[in-house]
């Protein structure tokens, strides 16, 4: 019973994390673009919508505007600033998108000062709901993993389905064969990138009642969706939300069972010292020993 | 080698001579902390001076350098709490220890490549992170304090502000002197040839992978010296100088100055730790300046400050 | 070219700040302002301010010059800003320092150049311990003291079993220790989590609430003690396990737990309802001078730090190079503290009184913390005796 629900921590965590993945390698993936800044987009989600959720009185109504905000955002940010950093080399992406973890960081500090804002749920969210009969599990934490399938199933249909999906893929496997077609490939790229920052956004603003809206929420998480994404292998939705799925379940399932697994070898005071430290390194572990064993992730989207 | 007289040139040999006769300035005025300062900007410098040589000549973007100032540190800590004073046998073990560690994530990580390596070396920072922060005989996440500076007998007194300044300034230009050897011997010129074209380099029977490993591990060793500067600077040692924002700005700091030009990480570090000093007693919103002024250095200052200096020689 | 060395120049005036005139007093302020928990060094400087102001920016008859460093939370800025502040602006008195680490890094600076530091907050162990100066002082606590009374509190409340969590740092295993020192009940089960980025804690809520414990234990300090308090709550364990806390709910984290932390209780030295006239000042004259703002306890502990300079500046009549009788008046602790009287140990940290909080509607329909009972009297830290000091 406490596997059971111990797994379904580790699913809902790592559904958690793919949403906030997905946005990351498909930018990554289409146009070898490489964005710390999804970490603040994701902030923006959360930070968004607590305030219109404040403005409206209605969370649902405070969400979906959330949701625009943040696509709007993306779509701006790109305009502006990103798409002169497509094609440069990583390392400059990189320190451009820190450059900008920096600025948001502080705007954020600026606008809506440095307390943090709460998003209180509606009180259907709140309550407990008995799945199996003696298993009870919070309602907001099923309605997370009910809105990442869906979101999951989405993406796949709009990926595999499309034709849209097939520029994407395309885009993925092929950058230039897609300019080679024809497409404009500028308004493409504005629109996948307004997508990721939408996914970023969802993922901040999901996990907002949970974990609190504050300044620098996007740091911790991001580095958990950058070993995600590398996991499975840059610019593969499927590797991406398998790897997420992996990544929760590593973590969360560490973290119940490790203690207890090591105290039948050691003794109870090295175990209890040394099994925080060993679940904290464990995803870093898991990364390292993918990237030895296959230098490309699990699955690679493309061979270049 | 021929020394020209340009922007570039010029400024560099302001800013060693300036460095030189810091100390000076320091007495005269009685400003101890601009010395202070600035020993902490040397060691810094040196542990970017390190990164640029496997990111600006070897082509390796190492994310995961803050590691190595903390094993050094660690290194010097550890030895000292234990009651091994000597710096004879502190910095040495500091050397080794760093040597090993990028000798065997060196191994590990350098099978991947672009963002992988990135991703990698990060990893491995993080895991010895936590494993200092799991050390709870040293202090665990809130660090260990070191009561007495690496005692090289009657050579050397770190405790002198003056002396150890000199000591970091001498590691410093040591360093760069090691790093400019290294790059125009033929195993660097191997190792930058590897960096433009692998392919072409193991068609004409160069190893490219070792040749990375052990430009990997000299870096490491360099990074790792930086490491043991700090932690006598400090008299501290914690794990939160191992962070992932470390390493980043050790990143920053050479891309400042300019990637693969050989004072360029000099420069950078100076700028950007001054930068950082000004502007956070100006405003505490300090970041809000500094975020868009890296994204704007980036878009139009490619090769940095050193790079923006080269373009006068042109215009 | 021109403006680089127009630039350096400007950077070597700027570090080479004049020296002010010296018939002041220079107080040297380190504390966060910046990143995720700059709202802590917000309320230690605004408590601070406040604290000048009813002295009426003056020590003495001498005017007071407050220099405030931020240390972005991180050791070695902290150590970096306190040898500015020594070194450079060549203050008088040091104060602030909400994190542990941060503080154990600016110590030596500070000792070895006996300039009086006082820790608004922090309290390591060492501290009270082996690190104990003649030139330091606290006017919060040491970690162990708040956790060892809310252990008391639940012996007092006849609880049998516990379930104890806390985050993988020093300062949570000081917290955890502490509980377990004075709880005389079962311990069934001990979670720590990985600080500060793990930031999901339905694991350790399953184990607890399999664990059939009678009560959970957590500390959890700013975001994570939202966080924590918003996943118990959702997880239905409220109704279930009561729980019990040091450090995670505060007039800072109140406005983001809401709901979740109404009868809550926890342990703390200062409450903002205490019933003494200066402890009524400071709150009333903060929610004047700050509106939407309430003081926390880390406000109460730097306006305490204002007033103990001030008590040692007024006995030397200003002259601050007497430091040894500076020294002996603090020890007194001659000064009228929000807390309510207290006593200095011979390591100079507090020997003070413990109450129970609880989380309560007040009369405007607002979330409060209000003091409920007093747990332990004059409670001293267990280091005392390592402190070599006489």
């Amino acid at each position: 019973m406490v596997l059971v629900e111990q797994s379904l921590n580790g699913f809902q965590f790592g559904l958690l994390l793919f949403l906030l993945a997905a946005g990351l390698t498909l930018v990554f993936g289409i146009m070898d673009f490489v964005n710390l800044a999804h970490g603040s987009l994701y902030m923006m989600g959360a930070y968004f919508a607590a305030t219109f959720t404040a403005w409206t009185g209605s969370f649902i109504l405070g969400v979906l505007l959330a949701l625009g905000a943040t696509l709007l955002l993306g779509i701006v940010l790109e305009f502006v600033a990103l798409r002169h950093l497509y094609g440069r080399d990583h390392l400059d992406q990189v320190l451009a998108t820190f450059g900008l973890i920096l600025f948001f960081n502080d705007a954020v500090r600026l606008i809506w000062g440095p307390a943090g804002l709460a998003l209180p749920l509606p009180a259907w969210l709140t309550v407990p709901v008995q799945i199996i009969p003696g298993v009870y599990y919070p309602a907001y934490r099923l309605s997370i993993i009910i809105v990442a399938l869906a979101v999951a199933a989405l993406l796949y249909v709009v990926v595999m389905r499309t034709k849209i999906g097939m520029l994407i893929r395309a885009g993925a496997s092929n950058r230039e064969m897609i300019g080679a077609l024809g497409i404009n490939i500028k308004l493409l790229f504005t629109l996948v990138f307004g997508l990721g920052a939408a996914l970023a956004g969802l993922a901040g603003l999901m996990q907002a009642p949970i974990l609190t809206v504050q300044i620098g929420m996007g740091e911790n998480i991001l580095i958990l969706a950058f070993v995600i994404i590398v996991i499975g292998g840059i610019g593969s939705i499927r590797g991406a939300f398998l790897a997420a799925i992996f990544v929760g379940m590593i973590d969360t399932l560490g973290r119940a069972f490790l203690p207890d697994l090591l105290r039948m070898v050691l003794s109870s005071a090295a175990a209890s010292t040394a099994a925080p430290a060993l679940s904290s390194m464990l995803i870093y572990l898991l990364m390292a020993i993918v990237l030895v064993v296959r230098p490309e992730g699990l699955f690679p989207a493309a061979k270049r | 080698m021929k020394l020209q007289i340009n922007t570039s040139n010029v400024v560099v040999a302001l800013v060693a001579a300036g460095l030189l006769l810091l100390p000076l300035y320091s007495q005269l005025t009685g400003n101890i902390f601009i010395l202070t300062l600035f020993t902490r900007i040397i060691i810094f410098a040196l542990a970017a001076a390190s990164l640029n040589l496997i990111m600006g000549y070897g082509g390796m973007m190492s994310f995961g350098h803050a590691a190595y100032l903390g094993i050094g540190g660690y290194a010097v800590g550890i030895l000292a709490f234990e009651g091994i004073g000597s710096g004879f046998i502190q910095w040495p073990v500091a050397l080794v220890a760093s040597a090993l560690y990028a000798l065997v994530i060196g191994a590990l990580s350098l099978r991947t490549r672009g963002v992988y390596f990135i991703m990698i070396t990060l990893a491995f920072a993080q895991m010895a992170y936590y494993i200092a922060s799991g050390m709870s005989r040293y202090g665990g996440d809130d660090g260990l304090t070191i009561y007495k500076r690496s005692n090289f007998g009657g050579l050397i007194d770190l405790s002198n502000r003056v002396q150890f300044y000199y000591l970091c300034l001498g590691c410093l230009f040591g360093g760069i002197y090691l790093i400019w050897r290294i790059i125009n011997s033929r195993f660097g010129l191997v190792v930058q040839g590897i960096r433009s074209n692998e392919q072409r380099m193991q068609a004409i029977g160069y190893h490219a992978n070792r040749y990375r490993l052990v430009c990997f591990v000299i870096s490491g060793t360099i990074c790792g010296l930086a490491g043991a500067l700090l932690a006598n600077n400090t008299d501290f040692i914690s794990p939160a100088g191992m962070y992932w924002t470390r390493s980043g700005e050790l990143m920053v700091m050479v891309v400042f100055g300019g990637m693969g030009s050989l004072f360029g990480p000099v420069i950078g570090t100076i700028f950007f730790l001054l930068l950082e000093e000004l502007l956070s007693q100006f405003t505490e919103y300090w970041a809000l300046i500094m975020g868009p002024l890296l994204l704007l250095i980036v878009l139009f200052a490619r090769g940095g400050i050193m790079g923006l200096l080269g373009r006068f020689n042109r215009g | 070219m021109k403006k680089t060395f127009w630039l350096a120049g400007a950077m070597a005036l700027a570090l080479a700040q004049p020296a002010l005139g010296a018939d002041s007093i220079k107080i040297g302020f380190v504390s966060t302002f910046s990143g995720p928990t700059a709202a802590i060094g917000n309320d230690m400087r605004n408590s601070f301010e406040l604290a000048l102001d009813h002295l009426g920016r003056k020590m003495d008859g001498k005017p007071v010059e407050v220099i405030y460093e931020d240390d972005g939370q991180k050791p070695d800025v902290g150590k970096q800003k306190t040898e500015k502040l020594i070194q450079s602006d060549k203050v008088d008195f040091i104060v602030g320092y909400i994190w542990s680490n941060v503080l154990l890094a600016s110590l030596k600076t500070a000792v070895d150049a006996k300039t009086f530091l006082i820790s608004a907050n922090a309290g390591p162990s060492q501290l009270a311990g082996e690190l104990c100066s003649p030139y330091v002082f606290s006017t919060s606590w040491q970690n162990d003291q708040t956790p060892q009374a809310m252990g008391t509190y639940m012996n007092q409340k006849g609880v049998k079993s516990v379930f104890l969590i806390g985050p993988n740092y020093a300062a949570g295993k000081d917290m955890l220790a502490g509980v377990k020192s004075t709880f005389k009940g079962q311990v069934v089960g001990e979670e720590y989590t990985v600080w500060p980025s793990q930031l999901d804690f339905s694991a350790e809520l399953t184990k607890a609430k399999n664990s059939k414990a009678e009560s959970i234990f957590v500390f959890y300090p700013g975001a994570a003690g939202v966080q924590f308090l918003n996943q118990y709550a959702q997880a239905g364990i409220k109704a279930q396990i009561p729980l019990y806390t040091a450090f995670t709910i505060d007039e800072l984290s109140l406005p983001l737990q809401k709901e979740n932390a109404l009868g809550v209780p926890g342990a703390q030295q200062w409450v903002n309802d205490l019933p003494n006239p200066e402890n009524k000042k400071f709150v009333e004259d903060y929610r004047k001078k700050y509106p939407n703002l309430r003081p926390t306890f880390y406000g109460a502990q730097s306006y305490d730090a204002a007033n103990l300079i001030n008590s040692a500046v007024v006995a030397v009549k200003g002259d601050t190079t007497k430091k040894d009788a500076m020294k002996a008046e603090m020890e007194k602790a001659n000064f009228k503290s929000v807390r309510g009287p207290f006593k200095y140990g011979k390591n100079h940290i507090p020997i003070q009184n413990f109450y129970l909080q609880d989380v309560v509607k007040d009369a405007d329909g607002q979330l409060a913390l209000k003091t409920v009972a007093t747990i332990v009297k004059d409670s001293q830290d267990g280091f005392h005796d390592k402190c070599p000091m006489k």
